[in-house]
């Protein structure tokens, strides 16, 4: 089973549930062999019925203590621009597609998504260009994410602390 | 003319307050990197968590500090239902490894929720602040922690006042969220002057900041 997992953090975005569960996305899903859909939609007034998408096996649920498995037994994470999600899928070393919610009042997200498409970690796009870029996408240019280096905080703080 | 003497004396009294405790600010500013609370042994750590993906940032660089940083305060704002859980899961791994370890969860009211309009936003700022001060002041940690949410600059507020007032020497360390490339956070923007160790994580933020460390992606 080729599944495709949804997540938008803690917050809400019902305008990208609303569309990855448009006809025009799941057209695309399928044609790219996914048969399954795991949405997490978090504070979204925007729940869909599992029946709402003809050829795909569709999951809902608003939150999880963690999205840890879902990352894990999915083959695509489509994720809000929210750090955390995206390190998240990053690290899991799966195809990340992030969907910036343009409707945001300080929309500082797109400057992560940006610099990380630039260098070629993930393809970004907003809901108005979503299925667009679920038929066009080329997941095999994206490239494997190095781990940040927090030992490197460690070392800095303990001398700054004087621990060491 | 007797008014005229004691309403001199107020404003004289007002103004050395004022001059005092501007020149407690510089001192304290600028004495930060002579302080080492790690001396005696162990560091206590007020950590601002936030909200969901501040929280996983300011976990993983828990995750690299030593048992020496011991108790850490978790201060989670009050409207937030993923952060506890990451905090309970990550410090339930930490004690297995040390039994010794030991931290805390603080509640406060959150600053500002996305998309909340700028006017009301002052408002909950404010109410942070009265939050802040008292649980800071009871805490008094050697080191504040935070990387960006609403939250964090009424704490960090209210730890430098400890130091001003000549209470508690708090450091304050600063460690802008990565998914800020381009440009501070408005935390960040007003952090930037009263933090002891203020990091970010692009190298394009360091041009613009020069005072920031910059060593790279650090979560």
């Amino acid at each position: 089973m080729k599944t495709v997992f949804v997540t938008v953090g803690t917050t809400s975005f019902d305008d990208l549930i609303d569309t990855v569960t448009s006809d025009e996305s799941v057209k695309a899903l399928i044609q790219r062999g996914f048969t399954g859909v795991n949405l997490q939609v978090g504070r979204g007034s925007v729940v869909p019925d599992p029946e709402s998408c003809p050829g795909l096996k569709l999951q809902v649920f608003r939150f999880k203590d963690s999205i840890a498995e879902d990352m894990r037994h999915s083959d695509l994470v489509i994720s809000h621009a929210g750090a955390g999600s995206c390190l998240e899928a990053l690290g899991a070393n799966k195809p990340l597609l992030v969907v910036v919610n343009d409707k945001l009042m300080d929309n500082h997200q797109l400057e992560l998504a940006r610099q990380l498409q630039a260098d070629s970690h993930l393809i970004y796009c907003t809901c108005s260009t979503l299925p667009q870029t679920l038929r066009e996408m080329d997941l095999t240019t994206l490239r494997p994410f190095a781990p940040g280096e927090p030992q490197n905080f460690a070392k800095f703080l303990d001398k700054a602390v004087g621990l060491v | 003319m007797a008014l005229f003497v004691v309403l001199s004396g107020v404003i004289l009294t007002a103004l050395l307050l004022v001059t005092g405790f501007i020149l407690r600010l510089f001192v304290v500013l600028r004495n930060g990197p002579e302080y080492k609370p790690g001396q005696k042994g162990s560091v206590s750590v007020l950590v601002v968590a936030g909200s969901g993906g501040h929280t996983t940032e300011i976990i993983r660089l828990l995750g690299s500090l030593s048992h020496s940083y011991n108790p850490r305060h978790y201060v989670i704002a009050d409207t937030d239902k993923m952060s506890e859980e990451k905090i309970r899961t990550f410090e339930a791994e930490r004690e297995k490894s040390d039994s010794t370890s030991q931290f805390t969860l603080q509640r406060i009211p959150r600053s500002r929720e996305v998309r909340q309009s700028w006017s009301s936003s002052v408002l909950s700022s404010l109410n942070a602040l009265f939050s802040s001060v008292p649980l800071v002041f009871r805490l008094r940690p050697d080191v504040v922690l935070c990387n960006g949410p609403g939250t964090c600059v009424p704490l960090c507020a209210a730890g430098l006042l400890l130091g001003i007032l000549g209470l508690k020497r708090v450091l304050i360390v600063y460690v802008e969220s990565i998914c800020r490339v381009e440009t501070l956070s408005l935390s960040g923007k007003m952090l930037y002057y009263i933090s002891d160790y203020f990091f970010v994580q692009w190298a394009q933020l360091k041009d613009k900041y020069p005072n920031a460390i910059y060593m790279g992606r650090l979560v």
